[in-house]
């Protein structure tokens, strides 16, 4: 059962990551600031989702599930109001220019 | 985690800090800085420092870093501070800052083995304290004239930042965040995450007196909250000569004082707590200081006042 | 300091050296005064670094850590951000001032 569980934990965790490796890629390689958040938050959120997935069987109980999931859920509107101001920054900033 | 996580975090911190010395443009070091103080966190919980490493994220990368981003908005065109070093003596600098980082690294090196700790002394009279946290005890319990002294630091600060507005504006409201409306994105923000915020830092203030966690963490994300309302413009900033807040920023360095005196009073010395009630007056001491911290950290980063609406 | 050449500990601690010695370098070369904030900062953690690897090191009673340079250091942190803040402000204030005069006229400020 818990190699069940381990092995669940390592194929997700290792999934999160590539995610994460394949944001920054993105966050690196694309040509502007649109792109990149782009690459960053859909691929970021992703890879923190799976991590989290990955995590949740090895926890001793059901609240500190919970509170990795919360901690997911934060993430997830922080990422995506703070990536709606980058992008408005850059959008003004394009057109003052 | 392993030496592999303590090497990566080695070249992460040096290769960001260089950075942060040597990027031309200010706001780049600023974003880096706060990228500095999130490593720092990490580094913190490698050396199995939590309480540290939560302070750290929170203050040293958080309030920190939306201060001095405003701080870098606003500057524009300051006058530089000292000449620009010619190559000679940027040489010279970089010698003598290396003989200095060599010779500190010489001394840890050498630092005796095994190392002295005060570990044993801190945990023998912990129960005497009703914690489970010897951090918080440490703070306190042990240490507590440091902290009283700390938040008097902190006021200190606070009205060092206030007499720098102009004179006009004393006690009047520090500056708005924006000139015009802000971003739907900022208000959404603002509407959502204080809830969550509000709980989380209730459980970081009372998971303190026996896990990682506290009251400096607590405070600092409910300040964190409060500026993010006020960037929204959700909620205005205060009056800084409004006797509300005036009152809430005196509230816990009085609690501390009072019960440090009746210390005194209980025939134990100045804040020493009757054992029976040592918990109890430990997380009245912190629940008043909270107060007060929330509203120092927050209004130092809102800045002095510089606008006269009611 | 048994089985490898440096304990983790021994390695955060020569880090924490090297963070002194950039802070204190950028303290000295960069004009900028919000830069030389930064540096000071720098110098700073490197400090409060090098206090929580020796408390690290005076691992004891139980503890992953000796808890009194920890406390010590969360109060650094705190009256840290306070000098800064009350710095920052201050930088503030020069740049109005400076900005104000009437022939602000003035050679490049960041290099």
């Amino acid at each position: 059962m818990s190699l069940v569980a381990d092995l669940f934990t390592v194929a997700t965790v290792s999934a999160g990551v590539f995610f994460y490796f394949a944001g920054t890629v993105g966050l690196l390689r694309f040509p502007d600031t649109l792109t990149r958040l782009h690459a960053l938050t859909k691929a970021d959120n992703l890879g923190l989702g799976l991590v989290v997935l990955g995590l949740l069987p090895q926890l001793a109980g059901f609240w500190a599930g919970m509170k990795l999931v919360v901690i997911w859920g934060l993430v997830q509107i922080a990422s995506a109001g703070t990536s709606q101001l980058l992008a408005g920054l850059a959008k003004r900033q394009e057109s003052g220019e | 985690m392993s030496e592999p996580f303590a090497l990566l975090l080695t070249v992460l911190v040096l290769l960001t800090a260089g950075w942060i010395v040597t990027v031309r443009e200010r706001r780049a070091a600023v974003l880096g800085f706060i990228a500095y103080g999130l490593l720092l966190a990490l580094v913190w919980i490698r050396l199995a420092a939590v309480d540290v490493a939560l302070t750290e994220a929170a203050i040293g990368g958080g309030a920190t870093g939306v201060l001095l981003l405003r701080v870098a908005a606003r500057l524009g065109d300051l006058r530089p501070m000292s000449a620009q070093p010619g190559r000679m003596l940027k040489w010279l600098a970089g010698l003598v800052c290396a003989g200095v980082s060599l010779a500190l690294m010489a001394l840890v090196l050498a630092l005796p083995d095994p190392a002295p700790s005060l570990a044993g002394a801190a945990m023998e009279p912990l129960a005497r304290t009703g914690l489970g946290n010897p951090v918080t005890a440490v703070l306190l319990a042990y240490r507590a004239l440091d902290t009283f002294l700390e938040i008097i630091v902190l006021l200190l600060a606070l009205i060092g930042v206030w007499s720098l507005g102009p004179d006009r504006f004393w006690g009047g409201r520090p500056a708005a965040w924006y000139e015009g409306t802000p971003s739907s994105a900022l208000t959404f923000l603002a509407r959502v995450l204080p809830p969550f915020g509000i709980v989380i830092a209730g459980y970081l203030f009372w998971i303190g007196a026996d896990e990682p966690g506290g009251k400096f963490q607590a405070s600092t994300l409910l300040a964190a909250m409060w500026l993010l309302t006020m960037m929204a413009g959700l909620v205005a900033a205060p009056r800084t000569g409004s006797p509300a807040l005036r009152g809430a920023l005196a509230f816990g360095p009085l609690v501390f004082l009072v019960v440090g005196l009746a210390g005194i009073g209980w025939g134990e010395g100045f804040l020493a707590y009757p054992d029976r009630f040592a918990k109890p007056l430990i997380l009245l001491i912190e629940a008043a200081l909270a107060v007060s911290i929330v509203a120092a950290l927050a209004l130092m980063v809102a800045g002095p006042a510089e606008r006269n609406t009611p | 300091m048994t089985h490898s050449l440096v304990s983790a500990a021994t390695l955060l601690g020569l880090c924490a050296c090297g963070m002194v010695g950039i802070g204190l370098y950028g303290l000295i070369v960069r004009p900028d005064a919000l830069r030389k904030l930064l540096s000071f900062n720098i110098l700073g953690s490197g400090v409060f670094l090098l206090f929580g690897v020796i408390g690290r090191r005076g691992a004891a009673a139980g503890l992953e850590g000796d808890p009194v340079p920890q406390a010590i250091v969360i109060t650094g942190i705190v009256v840290a951000f306070s000098a800064t803040a009350l710095a920052a402000t201050l930088l503030v204030k020069i740049s109005d001032a400076e900005n104000a005069l009437p022939d602000a006229g003035r050679e490049e400020d960041e290099a």
